[in-house]
């Protein structure tokens, strides 16, 4: 029968992205899909969530924002030391057409670097927008640089690349290029409007959300959404935009871990 | 041909969500029922909010589930307006609620009172949340009585109790619980606590260590308790413990129940599996020639 128990990994790399992000490098044939995501287990502590951002054929890799208690002690983690992995989990994104555009606001351009390494390897080319506060939240921007990725960045504060928002410069490239397919992780109100100008150029999309998720296999129920009940984990995290348009709380609330609601 | 009763409890089919699966939003019990269950359990409510124990709170072995989730709910206010409006679910709902002493558990039901609830289930069996359940005693037969009466004296629901596998006086809890103005007994609750340890990490999965066992591992546990407690008790039996197929259903019905609350098992075969065990279940009664689930109950105790 099958299990969902945590496997004890060694980090076989830590990249500093910037000061508060780095990127943990792992050994193993994953076999997962950009948008899927593993939880991220330290022994006595807890267990969290991260989407996977780069997967090869024997390593994949998890790139972590310190924002929360959890997140600052991964950050502590040196080469060598271990976790426990337990996934992949959930749906990832479905690659289609010829041009694509990735929309990634902070952390949420993580899936969407892996999901551009996919689409490049298909021949599809790839328009990767990927916005911030500033400068120091803008992951990835040597990886893709010299790659045949178009990457666009912009930051809130103009520290780097364009100043303004990433919704912007989506509009920039539907109205530049024929785009297929609109790809999109990043806070919910910036999901919200990436929806919105999908139907305005009639553009399919596809988005990833997140929810306080406890078990990852659509059991525990901690992640369900309304009005339709789905589980994020199982059903999610990467949905099309008709069925994350049906979720009403997008963008207005989310739950925490007792379940009760929180205005986002 | 799948319609139970549950004491004044009308099922459509004998499939229930055992409560702490999938419970936490009024918006999951409608998506759970619209997939083929005959009644939904909320995930248990507590007075007062509780974000619950750290993860890992669940996970699955080779023959089950483990879990120590330790009860977090947004609490009985929250409950409230979550729950208000439950016309919109074509099935009935039980509310499940938990509480650390009898008052404890009449001010949660007096908070809930104007939620449309089909019946009140009470777990007195929870084997990893301290305070509540097994870990405070909640489950002997002086317990059973004492908690079960003070809510029988403010509700005129249903009241359904649910117990422990981990006793040796099955008996007489059930006729405890029977005594104090229970109409339905629900077994079992899971089973343990028991451990996993991650032998690279040399330390327990589970974040409170230990945790309570589902799933086809206490499924023969499950069947004997259920058994136990029908020559104990005349009141109805909600079995519950590893029930994934219709066989496993009718096993439980033979053993005594009269219908079967299913919650590992979403795992195992996907929230439709409501539907599955029910066209099992018919399909099976159809080839052996049982008209209703009543005809099947208890047969396991005929010589």
């Amino acid at each position: 029968m099958k299990t969902e128990l945590p496997i004890y990994l060694e980090i076989k790399k830590v990249v500093n992205e910037s000061k508060d992000i780095k990127t943990l490098i792992f050994e193993r044939n994953l076999d997962s899909s950009p948008g899927q995501f593993v939880n991220v287990w330290l022994p006595r502590v807890n267990e969290k969530p991260y989407s996977i951002s780069f997967q090869d054929k024997n390593r994949f890799a998890i790139t972590i924002f310190a924002i929360g208690p959890f997140s600052k002690k991964l950050h502590e983690l040196k080469q060598g030391d271990k976790v426990g992995i337990r996934g992949p989990y959930g749906n990832g994104f479905v690659l289609r057409g010829e041009r694509i555009a990735l929309v990634g606001g902070g952390c949420g351009a993580a899936p969407l670097a892996f999901l551009a390494d996919e689409a490049v390897k298909k021949n599809i080319q790839v328009d990767f927008i990927i916005g911030a506060r500033n400068k120091d939240l803008i992951i990835f921007k040597k990886r893709f640089e010299r790659s045949k990725v178009n990457l666009k960045i912009c930051t809130d504060d103009g520290s780097e690349g364009f100043k303004g928002f990433t919704t912007e410069l989506l509009e920039e490239s539907l109205k530049k290029d024929q785009i297929d397919c609109i790809y999109a992780c990043g806070p919910e109100i910036m999901l919200k409007k990436v929806i919105d100008i999908s139907d305005r150029y009639n553009t399919a999309c596809q988005v990833s959300l997140e929810r306080y998720m406890k078990c990852g296999f659509g059991v525990c129920g901690q992640c369900c959404v309304d009005p339709i009940g789905i589980c994020i984990c199982k059903e999610g995290p990467v949905l099309p935009k008709n069925i994350a348009r049906q979720i009403t709380e997008l963008g207005k609330y989310k739950r925490d871990a007792a379940g009760a609601k929180v205005r986002i | 041909m799948l319609n139970t009763k549950i004491g004044k409890l009308e099922l459509g089919n004998p499939t229930i969500l055992a409560s702490g699966i999938l419970g936490v939003s009024k918006a999951s019990l409608k998506r759970v029922a619209n997939n083929g269950a005959g009644a939904v359990t909320i995930k248990s409510i507590s007075l007062e909010p509780r974000k619950g124990h750290n993860s890992p709170i669940l996970i699955a072995f080779e023959s089950g589930m483990m879990n120590a989730v330790g009860y977090s709910n947004s609490g009985a206010k929250a409950a409230t307006e979550e729950f208000k409006e439950l016309s919109d679910i074509d099935v009935p709902v039980i509310g499940s609620v938990v509480g650390t002493t009898p008052k404890d558990f009449v001010d949660v039901i007096n908070q809930l009172k104007d939620i449309n609830f089909s019946a009140i289930e009470l777990p007195l069996s929870c084997p990893h949340t301290p305070g509540f359940g097994t870990l405070a005693g909640q489950g002997t037969p002086e317990a059973t009585y004492k908690i079960t009466k003070a809510v029988r004296k403010v509700t005129s629901l249903p009241l359904i109790v649910k117990v422990s596998p981990n006793t040796q006086e099955i008996g007489k809890i059930a006729k405890a619980a029977e005594k104090a103005g229970a109409d339905a007994i629900n077994a079992v609750n899971t089973l343990g606590p028991g451990m996993a340890i991650n032998i690279e990490a040399k330390k327990p999965i589970l974040d409170f260590k230990v945790g309570g066992l589902s799933g086809p591992a206490i499924r023969p546990i499950a069947v004997r308790v259920v058994y136990d407690i029908y020559e104990s008790v005349k009141i109805p039996i909600i079995g519950t413990g590893g029930i994934n197929t219709g066989r496993d259903a009718v096993e439980m019905m033979m053993a005594g129940a009269s219908a079967v609350g299913i919650g590992s098992g979403v795992y195992y075969r996907g929230v439709d599996i409501f539907q599955k065990v029910c066209d099992e279940l018919e399909e099976f009664m159809e080839k052996e020639g049982y008209n209703s689930i009543e005809q099947m109950r208890g047969l396991a105790h005929e010589d």
